[in-house]
């Protein structure tokens, strides 16, 4: 009897060890490997130019999802930051950066640990990302104590400016700018008598629908949010269906905008579907398939003079892959991070105090903030997807 | 305003409640028969759904060759090769959940019932094994190799834990459950091809509209859900009620020691109740890709939780309870969205669970498998 009981005791402690050991090599592996790919990527003639800035080992962040339902905006903000590290690596043989990933998987609640993660390692002077609103609203808090400058390509929700956080710094135009030009969309370009809004309950979906929502006043004949993680829409569809709007806009992500996109056309709704940035993806065009054809997509994403050139270092560095939603902008934010390190600051405060002070052309438009962190321009372009590819058809006035 | 919209809605809402509700009570059943037998809440039993999605996902995809689009439009099919496809595919969800449910049984429930069961014990010891080889090798060959290493010691292990005759605490067994669930989602969402984005499966029904009814659309894909749902249902009652393999589940579900005495092999009938819940999971999963031409690791997450409520709402162990629970569940979903807006239709779930418990708190028709029959 006694010896049964050790036994299953020892055997409860050995499947705890495995557990930790499992959690414990996981981690490390993971951020190992993500210094281990930037330093692969510095080519070998380094030495020929040994021009460039030295600085001690330090390293940026990527903060956002890089997995889960609408990982593919995560993938593209990652990319755009290992980008202009590695150039500036090769660049700068003495003076090493390295890319740090925290995959967030967009979810709100996993968020606060994994910036304190970030916050923890002491290598770490600025935080590209973080990628969704919801995840920017429960992590900057975090960042905004320990000092840790953030710069977001990415979560444009119009709310995220008004809390007096220090660190914050958005490489695009907020909501505040995208959802009116929505709505003049909306009411100019499509001429909809009769509109319906739906939202998917998050921090930037809801957000940006109710700024269409309170535009677009009266003509807004329909409204209802949707359970993101439900598979099932059809109360919504049903009432969507019931008020036959000309055009409904949706404020939310890719992944549930194609499920949605879907159920509206299988229930027979032909209403115009109009979407924010957060759809401008193909993983979009993937879950809806045919429904995607005729959406009209939005974002205030836009390649500004030196895109060319930036769209073609991209294709040379991920072979056959070109820039995508968010690439540039988070090209642009790293970029302003690598301009303090080279600038000779060593801290995270002396980062912060930099990018106040920064103006530089960036691949998307003059990078320069005002002292909310917002940064200096407002175009909103308008997308459509036709045979199943989006293209851009022109600046909203 | 709102409660004018529910009345002009009010048929679209009834047959999308019916049919969501159809496949809630399908998904019910499973829980309700192992619930029945066993007095365990089989929380792995989402994913044996989960599995079915897949199963009908491979089927299409990889053994039929549909492709997603064709010519940029969904991949349909008619007639004959329709059915066919279809056939398969229910035959396909079906299989895999069904032995993803056996599976389930031998390696998390079976040891635990003190049965001395030496399979059971052998497979789980390699599944650990094979875990932790994960850890530390990065290629397949050798978590393989440390697998089979690691088996032998293991399976000695677990079979002197779990010796014949030493039937587990109750709390052991939710552990298990709550274990193999995490174990099998994290499974697919790491080793499948597309980590934990959501998966498409091809659409080869078109989804026309069958006739008007109270002048809303009738579509097909409905239509094929509620009569599926009420056919297998059936099937399992009658399953449960007139045959002689029923009869020795509803006599373990009355009292497992009788049982056992009057000749009945508990652990066969344990084994047919997994089947009977994953082969109902599997149907379900199946037309639920027909509907909704989707999958994900985590599919079975909400409408297990949701599947769960309704069998606890009929009456869990009871078979017509979790038929109603399911309908009934899918009603009041679809009505309480259109009155409250959809972000409260996980609330209306719940709090109509909590008001019918209060006042019956053994569910709508009551509890037990064994009155099945009266």
């Amino acid at each position: 009897m006694k010896k049964s009981t050790l036994l299953r005791a020892s055997a409860i402690a050995v499947s705890l060890a495995f557990v930790a050991a499992a959690c414990g090599s996981d981690s490390d592996s993971d951020s190992s490997a993500a210094e281990d790919t930037v330093a692969s990527e510095v080519t070998e003639d380094t030495a020929a130019t040994a021009a460039g800035v030295t600085c001690e080992p330090v390293s940026i962040a990527f903060f956002g999802a890089l997995s889960g339902d609408n990982g593919n905006l995560g993938k593209n903000i990652r990319a755009g930051a290992d980008l202009a590290v590695s150039e500036f690596n090769t660049a700068n043989p003495d003076c090493q950066v390295g890319l740090v990933d925290f995959d967030s998987q967009g979810d709100p609640a996993q968020a606060p640990a994994l910036a304190q993660e970030a916050i923890d390692d002491a290598s770490i002077l600025g935080i590209v990302g973080p990628a969704f609103s919801g995840e920017s609203k429960a992590a900057i808090p975090l960042f905004d104590a320990a000092g840790l400058a953030i710069i977001t390509p990415s979560a444009t929700n119009a709310d995220l400016n008004d809390n007096n956080w220090k660190v914050f710094h958005r490489a695009l135009a907020g909501d505040d700018k995208q959802g009116p030009a929505i709505a003049t969309y909306i009411q100019n370009t499509l001429a909809a008598a009769k509109v319906g809004v739906i939202d998917d309950a998050t921090e930037y979906g809801k957000g940006l629908a109710d700024i269409v929502r309170d535009t677009l006043g009266d003509t807004v004949v329909a409204s209802d949010s949707i359970d993101p993680n439900a598979a099932d829409f059809s109360a919504v569809v049903s009432k969507m269906k019931d008020a036959a709007p000309d055009t409904i806009f949706y404020g939310g992500y890719y992944a549930e905008a194609g499920k949605l996109a879907k159920q509206l056309r299988d229930a027979g709704v032909t209403a115009t579907l109009v979407f924010g940035d957060g759809v401008k993806d193909n993983g979009f065009i993937e879950a809806a398939g045919p429904a995607a054809d005729g959406s009209i997509i939005t974002c205030t994403c836009a390649d500004g003079a030196s895109f060319a050139e930036f769209a073609a270092a991209y294709t040379a560095k991920f072979p056959g892959e070109t820039p995508q939603t968010y690439g540039a902008e988070a090209y642009d934010a790293a970029s302003a991070f690598l301009a303090a390190i080279a600038a000779g600051e060593t801290d995270r405060a002396g980062v912060l105090e930099f990018l106040g002070t920064y103006d530089a052309a960036g691949v998307t438009k003059q990078i320069k903030w005002d002292e909310t962190g917002e940064v200096a321009g407002n175009a909103v372009y308008a997308y459509k997807v036709e045979a199943g590819v989006i293209s851009v058809i022109g600046l909203i006035e | 305003m709102r409660d004018w919209l529910i009345y002009k809605t009010f048929w679209d809402l009834t047959v999308t409640g019916v049919a969501l509700g159809s496949l809630y009570a399908l998904v019910a059943l499973g829980y309700t028969l192992v619930y029945g037998v066993l007095r365990l809440i089989n929380f792995a039993h989402s994913e044996i759904f989960m599995i079915g999605t897949f199963a009908s996902l491979i089927t299409a995809t990889n053994v039929l060759g549909v492709p997603m689009l064709e010519a940029g439009q969904y991949p349909y099919r008619t007639g004959f090769q329709l059915v066919l496809i279809l056939l398969a595919c229910l035959l396909g969800s079906m299989v895999l959940s069904g032995a993803g449910a056996v599976a389930l049984e031998r390696a998390a429930y079976r040891p635990l019932r003190g049965s001395g069961d030496q399979f059971g014990a052998v497979v789980l010891a390699f599944v650990t094994a094979f875990v932790v080889g994960l850890v530390f090798f990065d290629t397949p060959k050798s978590n393989l190799i440390f697998g089979i290493i690691g088996t032998g010691p293991i399976a000695w292990m677990y079979l002197n834990i779990f010796r014949r005759g030493r039937q587990a605490p109750r709390l052991a067994f939710l552990i298990s459950a709550i274990g193999a669930s995490t174990a099998i989602t994290e499974a697919v969402a790491i080793w499948g091809p597309r980590d934990r984005e959501q998966y498409q499966t091809p659409r080869v029904l078109e989804k026309k509209t069958l006739f008007q009814l109270f002048g809303t659309d009738i579509r097909i894909d409905y239509v094929i859900v509620i009569i599926g749902a009420l056919l297998m249902t059936t099937a399992l009652l009658l399953f449960v009620n007139r045959t002689r393999l029923g009869r020795g589940v509803r006599a373990v579900a009355q009292d497992v020691e009788t049982a056992k005495i009057l000749g009945v092999n508990v652990d066969f009938v344990i084994l047919i109740t997994f089947v009977l819940g994953g082969v109902m999971a599997g149907g379900a999963a199946m037309m639920f890709t027909l509907v909704y031409d989707q999958s994900k690791f985590n599919i079975g997450f909400l409408l297990g939780v949701k599947s769960f409520t309704a069998a606890v709402l009929g009456g869990i162990g009871n078979l017509k309870g979790a038929l109603l629970g399911g309908l009934v569940l899918g009603l009041a979903e679809n009505y309480g969205s259109a009155l409250f807006g959809g972000e409260w239709k996980d609330v209306i779930a719940f709090v109509l669970l909590l008001v019918v418990l209060m006042f019956r708190p053994t569910g709508l028709l009551g509890e037990s498998l064994s009155k099945a029959r009266v």
